[in-house]
């Protein structure tokens, strides 16, 4: 027997949710039916102010796109307007954008697991995360000069060098932090009450997350081997990089993803180290961008795109950008579909949305 | 087991935390804390006025003042890097808290004197 519908009203404030999303879940018998979300609490317009800042200073801005994917973003414009320059930037600013990028991942996935263990009320792993993902920090602060804003990208380089000695320094903390991070991952992995919340929820088969576009850990959770770090991009292909995946399609998956994807940025972290050229971080840049250019990049939530266009002038005419959470919320609708209501919340946040770098 | 060694260890453990603003924030020889102004080294050529990126400077050439709203600075470093007489530094400390009824924005008095031109120069032009 069927009971009757209706339409209970999830977010824009609610207790999990960081950042306002709403959804208008219509229930049956407390299974979700449908999920039908609306967007656009926080659109700030951000784009539009690419024809009011000079290219070089609106780096500064891609860069407030989110809050943390801060370094994904700077990167992947910077290589937008390089791309478009014919610009070709020294191999050691490569090196260390590929550096501090899977540092702003390792940080980023330390964030979210944290987020997640404080939705079930499990709040001393959320503490615990917490902590590992400060000393994440500190590396970042004393290299680039800020925290969670590097700001420490610019066109044609990067702003700052890190002495060689520093980097080894960096190296050996860096096996300590892995090694709490072990620790924490074993009881995300292996606790009875965190398997009992996400084992066969959220499903997302395979050929659905295909269809409808999901991207990064969502996808890789289902078992799809996407990641734009198996292109042509900074200093990925010199080091051999292979994406984690998990068969799983529920939450568990994506959360085991997550997990993994951080020791494998530990382990690029290493190889970039061991590997790093030695030389220039910036070439000096002249004339102004021309044309348009598609720029991708694997961001801790997936694949983000960057659309430039200029005409010659110091002004580029056209920004847009696609993050990886606009992608992926149709998925988040599939998931949803069928569920429980009262595991809305943690299948909702397995996609790690992140509504400020969607709005823009 | 193990649960129980991490317990017993809080127990010895000083706080993580600290209480800024009374104890002061850790930071790092790169951080970005402040940014700060010498009036004396100032030409009023207003690269720094027209390249920041959040419009945070005010530069007045006739009044010879430059001013900078503190809530708008993003402290990132763009008019230290532009300015090409040093007269804008970056200080490694944060600046104190604050809202902005309590702090308006800034303002200094430029106090930049341009050289005498050396004699050799004035003499040769004679
Ligand atoms: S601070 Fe520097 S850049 Fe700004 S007006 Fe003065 S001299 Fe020019
Ligand atoms: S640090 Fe950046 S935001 Fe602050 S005044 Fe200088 S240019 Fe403007």
């Amino acid at each position: 027997m069927t009971g009757r519908r209706t339409v209970v009203p999830f977010g824009p404030q609610h207790p999990v949710l960081p950042e306002p999303i709403h959804l208008d879940l219509v229930i049956e018998d407390e299974h979700v039916v449908e999920a039908v979300p609306s967007i656009g609490y926080v659109h700030r317009g951000l784009e539009s102010l690419v024809d009011r800042r000079e290219y070089a200073d609106f780096v500064y801005l891609a860069e407030r796109i989110c809050g943390i994917c801060s370094f994904t973003h700077s990167s992947t414009f910077c290589q937008g307007v390089e791309g478009l320059m014919s610009i070709e930037i020294p191999e050691r600013a490569n090196y260390l954008r590929t550096m501090w990028g899977e540092y702003s991942r390792i940080h980023s996935h330390l964030l979210w697991l944290g987020l997640f263990a404080d939705s079930l009320g499990f709040e001393s792993l959320f503490y615990n995360a917490w902590k590992i993902r400060e000393s994440i920090l500190n590396e970042l602060e004393a290299t680039t000069g800020g925290r969670v804003i590097q700001g420490v990208c610019k066109v044609g380089g990067v702003r700052r060098d890190v002495t060689n000695e520093f980097l080894s320094g960096m190296d050996k903390r860096l096996e300590g932090i892995e090694s709490d991070i072990q620790e924490m991952v074993n009881v995300f992995l292996n606790d009875y009450t965190l398997k009992k919340r996400l084992v066969g929820k959220g499903i997302l088969k395979p050929d659905d997350a295909y269809n409808l576009g999901a991207v990064g850990p969502v996808a890789r959770g289902s078992g799809l081997c996407m990641d734009v770090r198996t292109s042509e991009y900074l200093a990925y292909q010199d080091i051999g990089f292979k994406p984690v995946t998990a068969d799983g399609c529920d939450g568990y998956a994506r959360c085991e993803v997550r997990c993994k994807e951080l020791f494998q940025s530990v382990d690029i972290i290493h190889k970039v180290i061991a590997a790093m050229p030695d030389g220039d971080v910036a070439v000096s840049v002249k004339g102004n961008p021309d044309g348009e250019y598609f720029s991708r990049s694997e961001q801790p939530r997936g694949e983000v795109i960057h659309y430039l266009r200029g005409n010659g002038t110091k002004y580029l005419t056209q920004f847009r950008v696609r993050t990886p959470t606009l992608t992926n919320v149709p998925s988040l609708i599939a998931m949803l579909a069928g569920t429980e209501l009262a595991d809305v919340p943690q299948i909702v946040l397995t996609i790690d949305p992140c509504i400020g770098c969607m709005e823009r | 087991m193990k649960m129980l060694k991490t317990i017993l260890k809080q127990f010895a453990h000083k706080p993580v935390t600290t209480t800024f603003p009374a104890e002061p924030a850790r930071h790092y020889d790169a951080t970005r804390g402040h940014v700060v102004f010498d009036p004396s080294k100032c030409t009023s050529c207003t690269i720094c006025m027209k390249r920041c990126p959040s419009q945070a400077i005010v530069v007045d050439r006739t009044a010879k003042t430059w001013t900078i709203d503190r809530f708008r600075c993003v402290i990132c470093n763009q008019c230290v890097e532009l300015c090409k007489f040093g007269a804008v530094s970056l200080a490694t400390e944060y600046s104190v808290c604050g809202t902005p009824a309590e702090r308006d924005a800034e303002t200094f008095a430029i106090t930049y004197v341009k050289p005498e031109r050396p004699k050799k120069d004035a003499e040769d032009r004679e």
